[in-house]
């Protein structure tokens, strides 16, 4: 059969299941659902699906986005439903269809994240978070293959807002997903090392939206 | 989610083993039920989740409409110092709710040294460790699984132990527990009760008196408890409720696979096996119900592998039959289908090459003795002759790697048993030299030994333990033999032996140990990473007791046994009838040659064992 496209969330307890424990997840969920995978060939077969944005452990999603291929045809609009009856808790597929467009063209991700703020006083932190983001470059240390590397991730934020919540500073922003990805831990990492007194408690991401170079939806 | 969880979480390994969501798990009304029971294992998720005890009982428990059962494991210690900085206390999976409002807690103890880890996880769940120090009814806090068939090192911290198999019992006991709650009863009204549920067993109603030589003088049963507690069992595997949906875990555990349990017991009566003898009487599945099982749970769960499970699978009579059965539903589907516990003396080289679809692995023998004389006096049934023959058909078949099994310390052992290992070893790959297709690409034979720990309810019960000195001279005497370069030789720590020993023959003087361990630190105490020797031996210290006493010392026939009050079904007759045997070297006939009347066919009410 074809090849299919998934839009998935990945949201409350499930934000814990790392990409690779993901991996089996589906390919468990499928089977359950009655459709199977299509594997590799060779020695070690393995299902082939692919996730075109690995998602890092800890961090939300609702829009995230698998390829697959299925040995039988299905009617897909049955199999999300039979797959949704199937997943743990947290993972829901939003929707399934036959790509039209290449994962490479997927450029942007819209986050949101929630910085939290035990003990200081969020209003004055949100305003000088936004002016600490229009810096014409914020150079970090960012592990690489081959030890650490220095990076500017200025260019790879688009957009990015503020505004105060309780005890917390809610953040958009639009982030580069490909070439090159920032991971929008890199935001704090930044604060922690070039303005300490702006780093968050504790900080979260949800990923929202995927949108192409242009900045126009990416399906 | 608690948010101080929250927080912790990203900086712990492998989170998902903390937060709980998997499918299948069993989600109830807290409000909507009576009885509220955190289903304790004494280990991390990942051993715990791959514990088929664990996923029966999660379902018994849960088919009670007025009882949640939920999980709670061990954290890891880099978990465990987060959750302690945190103040955050141990949890259960489903509802993340402290355990500290729970009615019961059921530990599952498989091990011995999982006992610190109990007392941790009570102390974690805020939870007073000692059943005096809880004097109100709830919560209730017992243990079951293989390790209380001596129950006593963890006597004074629990209210009561389950003996045996729980399918039936703990539902009894929950019931009991309910209607005991509902109107008011006491602690000791409860538990004079409980003792009356078969299987039951409530240490706070035995007195033990001691001799002063330290060992005991009496056991006496109170308050119309019974002299003797049976262990229990399920009759009827078939009709025994077993889970086609289990949770179906979301990060990696040890056995990611679908597990079926051919037969319970064992036909072969190893005279140093304890599991040979305490799930006596053999109850076997017919190979219907376990197809039926084996393909709805893999239809439930999705996984992609079977594994058959039982003490022996070589003597599950229908093998090959469940085999057909399960091959048509699974090869068809690529899902692979494993048979640990292969016998080397009957292991059928045409079913082994069925089943390994894709890979040559490794071949397994636990030969256990290096002599024949050895093997013949703890009634090993395994003959050279028979296991050259099968690594023969083996390294002819494209195999190129074999592990041998083996202990030191086994009662009646000699120096020259030992060297006999290395002389086995010489022969395998002299055989391998003779038969194997491809010479190139080499053969791996790998030794290993462990020390030899005598278990309560079997045969060796008496037995004395060599212990950690002469378990390293044996070790060296056997390195120095070993000269072959393709042959590598693992041997375990005799630590951990020594401690086990103590504690899987010890008395409840031993609670002051456990406790004493657990307070300097001591918890998953069954991993290398955790286990300190040093922290016992200073245990042993501080409470006035004697290692050697528990660990290594050799019981009298005249003596009362501190698990005495356990009826695992075997008679003592046959125990002691086989201990002499060995000492004769005698080898006694397997239950399907010759019933050697051990007495556990008396459980079955009329059924035949090993039908």
């Amino acid at each position: 059969m074809s090849k299919l496209r998934m839009r998935f969330s990945k949201t409350g307890r499930a934000i814990w299941i790392s990409h690779l424990d993901l991996m089996a997840t589906m390919q468990r969920a499928f089977s359950r659902a009655g459709s199977r995978l299509k594997y590799s060939e060779g020695f070690n077969p393995r299902p082939q699906i692919s996730i075109a944005l690995p998602l890092s452990v800890g961090c939300a999603s609702v829009c995230e986005i698998m390829d697959f291929q299925l040995v039988e045809e299905v009617d897909i609009t049955s199999l999300k439903d039979r797959l949704n009856a199937t997943m743990p808790e947290g993972i829901e597929v939003l929707e399934i269809y036959e790509p039209t467009r290449k994962n490479a063209e997927l450029k942007w991700l819209a986050v949101e994240g929630i910085f939290e703020y035990d003990e200081r006083e969020v209003d004055i932190i949100q305003k000088q978070l936004a002016a600490f983001f229009t810096r014409d470059a914020i150079v970090v240390e960012k592990k690489t293959k081959r030890g650490f590397g220095e990076t500017d991730i200025r260019p790879s934020i688009r957009e990015i807002a503020f505004s105060a919540a309780e005890k917390s500073v809610s953040v958009t922003a639009l982030i580069s997903a490909q070439n090159p990805t920032l991971n929008p831990e890199l935001l704090c990492a930044a604060l922690r090392a070039l303005a300490p007194e702006l780093a968050p408690d504790f900080a979260k991401f949800t990923r929202i939206e995927t949108f192409d170079g242009e900045g126009k939806l990416f399906r | 989610m608690d948010k101080r969880l929250e927080r912790i979480l990203p900086r712990v390994q492998k989170p998902a083993r903390y937060t709980g969501g998997e499918y299948n798990q069993i989600i109830k009304d807290r409000d909507e039920v009576e009885l509220r029971v955190a289903f304790c294992f004494p280990d991390t998720y990942e051993i715990g989740m791959s514990n088929l005890g664990l996923k029966i009982l999660y379902k018994t428990m849960n088919s009670l409409p007025f009882v949640w059962c939920e999980r709670a494991f061990a954290p890891w210690g880099d978990m465990y110092g987060e959750m302690k900085k945190a103040g955050i206390p141990l949890y259960a999976l489903e509802s993340g709710d402290s355990l500290e409002a729970f009615d019961v807690l059921a530990f599952s103890i498989g091990y011995e040294m999982a006992y610190t880890t109990v007392l941790d996880m009570l102390d974690m769940a805020g939870i007073p460790l000692r059943s005096a120090e809880r004097p109100g009814l709830l919560p209730i806090v017992f243990a079951g699984g293989s390790a209380c068939v001596n129950a006593e090192p963890m006597a004074e911290f629990m209210d009561l132990f389950v003996i045996g198999e729980g399918e039936e019992m703990n539902n009894e006991l929950l019931t009991l527990l309910r209607q005991a709650k509902a109107e008011g009863w006491d602690k000791p009204r409860f538990l004079r009760a409980a003792a009356q549920i078969g299987g039951v067993y409530v240490p706070s109603l035995y007195d033990v008196e001691y001799n002063d030589d330290g060992t005991i003088r009496s056991i006496t049963a109170q308050d119309g408890a019974p002299e003797k507690v049976r262990k229990r069992i399920v009759e009827d595997l078939d009709a025994a409720p077993y889970p086609t949906d289990p949770i179906v875990p979301s990060t990696e555990v040890v056995q990611d696979k679908v597990d079926i349990e051919l037969f319970r017991g064992c036909v072969r009566g190893c005279r140093f096996c304890q599991a040979g003898h305490i799930y006596r009487p053999i109850r076997a599945k017919k190979p219907e119900t376990l197809i039926r099982q084996g393909i709805e749970t893999l239809q439930n769960t999705g996984y992609e592998d079977v594994t058959l499970l039982s003490l022996s699978t070589s003597d599950y009579r229908p093998l090959g039959a469940l085999c057909d059965g399960l091959l048509d539903y699974c090869e068809p589907r690529s899902i692979g289908l494993a048979l640990p516990s292969l016998r080397a003396d009957n292991f059928s080289m045409e079913l082994m090459e069925r089943l390994q679809r894709v890979r040559k692995t490794g071949l397994t023998f636990a030969v256990e003795g290096g002599s024949q004389r050895l093997r013949d006096a703890i009634n090993k049934n395994v003959t050279e002759k028979d296991l050259l023959n099968t690594c023969a058909i083996a390294f002819a078949g494209g195999w190129n790697s074999v592990k041998l099994y083996y202990m030191l310390g086994l009662p009646t052992e000699t120096d020259e048993d030992i060297l006999g290992i290395a002389e086995m070893a010489d022969r395998v790959l002299h055989c391998w030299r003779e038969n194997a297709k491809n010479k190139n690409r080499g053969v791996r034979i790998t030794i290993s030994t462990s020390c030899f720990i005598p278990k309560p309810h079997c045969p060796f019960q008496w037995e004395a333990q060599i212990g950690k000195e002469e378990y390293l001279r044996r070790v060296n005497l056997l390195r120095s033999a070993i000269t072959a370069r393709n042959v590598t030789y693992n041997w375990h720590d005799a630590e951990t032996s020594v401690i086990e020993s103590a504690l899987s023959r010890g008395d409840r003087r031993l609670a002051g140990v456990l406790e004493e361990v657990w307070r300097q630190g001591g918890r998953l105490d069954a991993w290398s990473d955790y286990f300190v020797f040093d922290r016992w031996l200073g245990a042993f210290e501080r409470c006035v007791l004697d290692l050697d006493f528990y660990a290594s010392r050799e019981r009298g026939l005249d003596e009362v046994l501190p698990w005495d009050m356990i009826d695992v079904g075997v008679r003592r007759q046959h125990l002691l009838r086989e201990r002499e045997r060995c000492y004769r070297s005698e080898l006694s006939p397997d239950c399907r040659k010759q019933c050697s009347g051990c007495g556990a066919a008396a459980m079955l009410h009329g059924r035949k064992c090993d039908e």
